[in-house]
């Protein structure tokens, strides 16, 4: 195929095999800089939903105060909380359980299970809340009883404002013995 | 300037470093010796040269474009609702999107560019000489591709000046003698631009375009290596006499440089002038003066000259022709003469057609400028779009907020004729919810008022009034009619 090349080579082989080979580090060597270079805007521009700080979550009603008053068991409540999703604004509903009152205080609890993540019922029979994926059992007040669960199950910020039960939807990291919030 | 070299296979045994292994080790395998020898060892005639270098230029172009349009596919919905928002959320959000999306933009500008320097060069160099009629056609082919690119990909963020420039691009198609009215449908996806035209175009520009372009490519670069390359003007093009060079390594070097710098403009362009999201499409918009991408302006300014029933000689014969001459080339211009000087007819056709292109463009932006009303205008859509540029992004839905509690669908009814009314693009005349625009009525109040059979009946058969105001009699199933009509008669309520 090149003869004509291979029949000019012979006369200053040594040399150009040199500078061929030191080109060849060259290009090999530019192009890996250039790539990542260029790679970096492409990996920012792909990771951004994991860079991104996400915005302050609002508080949500729950209801009126008064209605909690008296409560011996959890009341389950569904909460509307406005969330962004990447472009969109979106309303999802979550549910809570609102515990009896204790010392004049309401707590919310959250049902998401720090297990794997299951939703748990609020068992009326045994007045207990046992998550149906792996049996972990909690108390009324969301205290770990037994199963796998790594702890107790997640308490939500409430506040209460003119009358008004309002709660902060969160997410909790799962498999974890601490109660640490995702962004 | 011969320096062909020793390739590197048959070095001594006895210099068995670690790399020599590895190589050996993938030859047995792979047969990297035979792949490198292909790629690296295509002799040139006459040695490398800078003026060679656009074909490996366009081929880095052609696979830079396709990284930054996959990752901005990370993030784009094409949809009429949805195009516009999640291109303004890469553009003001998204982490580099806005470099990303300006190095895509760039990038195409600069294929157009290179195309054409590619073609020139080629054409100069009588390069399509001597057996090469496949290889040229095939670059054609890829010219027409590249163009079908840049229209398709033009329409994507559905802002005022794409959605302008491409209900114009699309309404020349139907120019064309008996199927153009087809055409122009087919390629909206219907009378009207919305949200099949984004679907359309998106189709065409990521997935069937790329497909046909890679096989080209491929195409293209077998037949180069079947002719083998031409080398300079002197010499001959089917047994070139001259002493060859090897592609690898001052080709490539070449080829490299020249993709640096090019990669390097982008890159400063990218990030210093930022390409920008005009206001989303407002096909109500009747001041709009829309004009296309620079490399169109030509074909723009050139339809301004034809009028009446001369406008097909204008759209269609001339540039059919001019289509056919370039296509046809080789097979005009069949002698093996390649030095330009000794082709003045050949050359003297090529300059006379390029030159007409570069004085018409020139001439379409004279022309903006010196109409005051244009020149105004246009000021105020560049005003518009860095006012829209300056704005904080607004997310979608964010009418619907929890402090105001207003339009949740909630009979299933209605929520299901809203799709209807969305999918038939009702709102592209009615506007959002029925407000009305400049191209139809308002139907919120009175039209809502009216009975369902009453509103089916003007659905299916709209008066003579209704069709000269371009409602269509809608085709839909009778299901989706009774949740249309309860949607709209929904809109009374929702009124004041």
């Amino acid at each position: 195929m090149s003869e004509t090349a291979q029949a000019f080579a012979s006369s200053r082989e040594k040399d150009s095999v040199t500078r061929r080979s030191f080109l060849g580090v060259l290009l090999g060597f530019g192009t890996v800089v250039m790539g990542a270079a260029l790679s970096v805007p492409l990996i920012r521009f792909a990771l951004h939903p994991l860079l991104a700080k996400t915005t302050e979550i609002r508080w949500s009603d729950v209801g009126k105060i008064d209605e909690f008053a008296s409560l011996t068991v959890p009341a389950k409540r569904l909460i509307k909380v406005e969330q962004r999703d990447a472009w969109r604004k979106i309303i999802s509903e979550k549910a809570i359980y609102v515990l009896p009152p204790k010392n004049g205080t309401v707590r919310i609890l959250s049902p998401i299970c720090p297990h794997l993540g299951c939703s748990i019922p609020w068992n009326e029979a045994k007045q207990e809340f046992i998550c149906p994926c792996h049996v972990a059992v909690f108390a009324m007040d969301g205290a770990k009883i037994s199963g796998p669960a790594p702890r107790s199950m997640d308490h939500l910020d409430s506040k209460v404002e003119d009358g008004m039960l309002k709660v902060r939807y969160q997410y909790f990291r799962q498999l974890i013995p601490t109660k640490e919030a995702l962004s | 300037m011969p320096n062909g070299t020793e390739p590197e296979r048959t070095e001594q045994p006895q210099r068995a470093t670690f790399r020599h292994q590895l190589y050996k080790w993938l030859d047995v395998r792979v047969g990297i010796g035979s792949i490198l020898h292909e790629a690296l060892d295509e002799p040139i005639p006459g040695g490398a040269r800078w003026a060679y270098v656009f074909g490996s230029v366009l081929l880095f172009l052609f696979i830079s474009q396709t990284i930054t349009g996959v990752v901005l596919a990370l993030y784009y919905v094409p949809s009429a609702t949805s195009a516009h928002t999640t291109v303004a959320y890469i553009v003001k959000e998204v982490t580099g999107g806005s470099f990303l999306r300006s190095l895509h933009a760039y990038g195409s500008s600069a294929v157009v560019i290179v195309v054409l320097l590619h073609l020139t060069q080629t054409y100069v160099y009588g390069a399509y000489k001597g057996r090469r009629e496949l290889l040229w056609i095939s670059g054609c082919i890829l010219l027409g591709l590249m163009l079908a690119m840049a229209f398709t990909g033009y329409l994507l963020p559905w802002d005022q000046k794409a959605y302008f420039a491409t209900t114009v691009g699309t309404n020349m198609a139907s120019d064309v003698p008996f199927i153009g009215t087809w055409l122009k449908r087919f390629m909206r996806g219907g009378d009207e631009m919305g949200t099949l035209t984004v679907s359309r175009f998106f189709v065409a520009h990521v997935f069937i375009l790329p497909a046909v372009l890679i096989a080209f490519i491929a195409t293209h670069v077998y037949l180069f290596r079947k002719a083998g390359a031409a080398g300079p003007t002197t010499a001959d093009p089917i047994n070139p006499k001259l002493p060859t060079q090897r592609f690898y390594p001052r080709q490539v070097v070449m080829d490299t440089v020249v993709a640096l710098v090019m990669i390097l403009i982008l890159g400063s362009l990218a990030h210093f002038a930022p390409t920008e999201l005009g206001p989303r499409a407002n096909p109500a918009d009747t001041q709009y003066i829309p004009r296309p991408e620079w490399y169109y302006l030509p074909i723009f300014q050139w339809l301004k000259y034809w009028r009446g029933p001369y406008t097909i000689i204008g759209i269609v014969v001339i540039p059919a022709i001019t289509a056919a001459l370039l296509v046809l080339v080789p097979f005009i211009d069949r002698r093996l003469e390649r030095r330009p000087w000794r082709r003045p007819i050949a050359l003297g056709v090529f300059v006379l057609i390029l030159g007409a292109f570069v004085v018409m463009g020139f001439m379409s932006v004279r022309d903006d400028r010196r109409d005051p009303s244009i020149a105004t205008q246009v000021a105020k859509q560049r005003d518009e779009v860095e006012q829209f540029m300056r704005q904080p992004f607004e997310p979608e839905g964010a009418a619907t907020s929890l402090s105001a509690p207003v339009a949740t669908v909630v009979d299933p009814l209605v929520a299901a004729g809203k799709k209807v009314y969305d999918s038939e693009s009702c709102d592209a005349c009615h506007g959002e919810n029925g407000v009305g625009t400049a191209a139809g009525p308002k139907l919120a109040g009175a039209i809502a008022q009216k009975s369902p059979e009453e509103l089916s009946n003007l659905l299916r058969h709209p008066t003579a009034k209704m069709i000269e105001g371009e409602m269509k009699p809608v085709d839909i199933s009778d299901e989706d009619l009774k949740a249309l009509v309860a949607y709209i008669r929904s809109l009374n309520k929702a009124a004041d």
